[in-house]
């Protein structure tokens, strides 16, 4: 069976205008500002925030996009890795707080 | 359109924009291919193999030109690294002694390697570049060690700091020296330059703070798809994705600047060309244009028809690249 996830792909996403086109537009221009023009954040740590959560996300896409995207706006190795990493231990420790809601229901049950 | 043909000159139609000479306001001379580095992305494949070399008369008729022809107010000079040859110093002294100035582009390692044939030491580098009053251009693709080795060669970034650090001294990147010492950022592989002020800031940012090292500009040049770094996009199947990109960044403005428009670019031999790397591809300037030094007209060459291929998309891609940086 043919992958789901073909990297050559990632040029055709702009089809998902071909049907609601107004709908893609406005994705399109909220994208757009949001991920690559300068505001309060620098182009490259807007890409750098990209990397992170297209990693949590864990999408090859966005994770094939926004590497390039780092590269492209002057980021490094150091600095993408360090902010996979703070992606990584935000979600883990996501995880890890819930336990807090294990540890009331034992406390409550518990005699 | 497949991007192995991807079509320059139809790109141009369909802008409107027609790319003729401005003026021939640099000329810029290779004197050969010795290097005492062998860099991946090189589009000269110089090395310290390479024997191409300048002749003494053809730095003679150079000289001759620039005396002719006072509308040409620069000499950059550019090789493998242009300090190896023999005649580095004479063409230098000629040039300044007209008034002209002068760019040599200087890979900073060069003043502490031997010279590659002779042994001789180059570390009084530094001090004729100072009397000389050069403006040094020299490449430095990243504020790490690691990017800059991957592309340069291991070593190349420790000499480079060195050598930067011997330029600082004497003058070079502090503010109202008068001496210039301007850096050149290309990507260590297949993807575009960042924007140049953006990553001109970070790296004196990095340089002056992990290394009190100062420079006036950086250069932002995006790699062309020729020679060396084309055959790294061919070995890892990224030419086409390469190319793609290029021509999807495609910039009129930055095609109005394209830097073919306001130089002559001269060949170890003589010959002349559009651009460096018009040069590396042996593609001399248009028919019926004198092309070689010895017969050198410039009215002649101001009405030449600029010749273009795909690799000019690398000229033209976002804020556009030349020897001088971003053009838009």
């Amino acid at each position: 069976m043919a992958p789901y996830y073909e990297s050559k792909d990632l040029a055709k996403f702009p089809d998902m205008g071909k049907n609601q086109p107004h709908l893609w537009e406005k994705f399109l221009a909220w994208y757009t500002e949001a991920t690559a023009v300068e505001g309060a954040l620098t182009r490259r740590e807007k890409s750098l925030v990209g990397l992170a959560v297209a990693h949590t996300v864990q999408c090859p896409y966005c994770i094939d996009a926004y590497t390039t995207q780092c590269l492209e706006t002057g980021a490094n190795l150091d600095q993408m890795t360090e902010a996979i990493h703070v992606a990584s231990a935000v979600r883990g420790g996501a995880s890890l707080v819930h336990g807090v809601q294990c540890r009331n229901i034992v406390e409550k049950l518990s005699m | 359109m497949s991007t192995r043909e991807a079509d320059f000159e139809r790109t141009l139609a369909e802008q409107k924009l027609d790319l003729r000479p401005v003026s021939i306001e640099t000329l810029q001379v290779n004197t050969g291919k010795l290097c005492n580095q062998a860099c991946k992305h090189c589009h000269v494949d110089a090395g310290p193999r390479r024997t191409e070399m300048m002749s003494p008369e053809a730095i003679e008729r150079c000289l001759d030109i620039l005396r002719r022809y006072r509308q040409i107010s620069i000499l950059d000079l550019t090789g493998g690294a242009p300090e190896l040859h023999p005649g580095f110093r004479h063409f230098v002294m000629e040039a300044r002694a007209m008034g002209r100035r002068v760019m040599v582009r200087h890979n900073l390692t060069v003043t502490l390697d031997p010279h590659p044939l002779t042994g001789e030491s180059m570390e009084y580098l530094p001090e004729f570049f100072r009397e000389q009053r050069l403006e040094v251009v020299s490449s430095l693709p990243y504020f790490q060690e690691r990017e800059t080795d991957a592309q340069r060669g291991q070593g190349v970034f420790a000499k480079s700091l060195e050598s930067m650090r011997r330029l600082n001294d004497l003058g070079y990147g502090q503010e109202g020296s008068g001496l210039l010492l301007n850096l050149v950022y290309n990507p260590v592989g297949a993807y575009l330059p960042p924007a140049q002020g953006e990553i001109e800031a970070e790296f004196k940012r990095q340089l002056k703070s992990r290394h009190g090292l100062l420079f006036n500009h950086l250069f932002v040049i995006t790699n062309m798809p020729i020679n060396r770094f084309r055959h790294f996009l061919e070995r890892a199947e990224l030419y086409d994705q390469y190319m793609g990109k290029l021509v999807g960044a495609f910039n009129p403005v930055a095609a109005e600047g394209v830097m073919c428009r306001s130089m002559i670019s001269v060949g170890y031999d003589g010959t002349l060309y559009d651009c460096d790397f018009n040069q590396m591809l042996s593609w001399r300037v248009n028919h019926g244009a004198p092309h070689t030094i010895w017969d050198f007209d410039f009215d002649r060459l101001m009405d030449r028809q600029i010749i273009f291929g795909s690799h000019c998309f690398g000229c033209t891609a976002g804020a556009g690249s030349s020897c001088g940086g971003a053009t838009a």
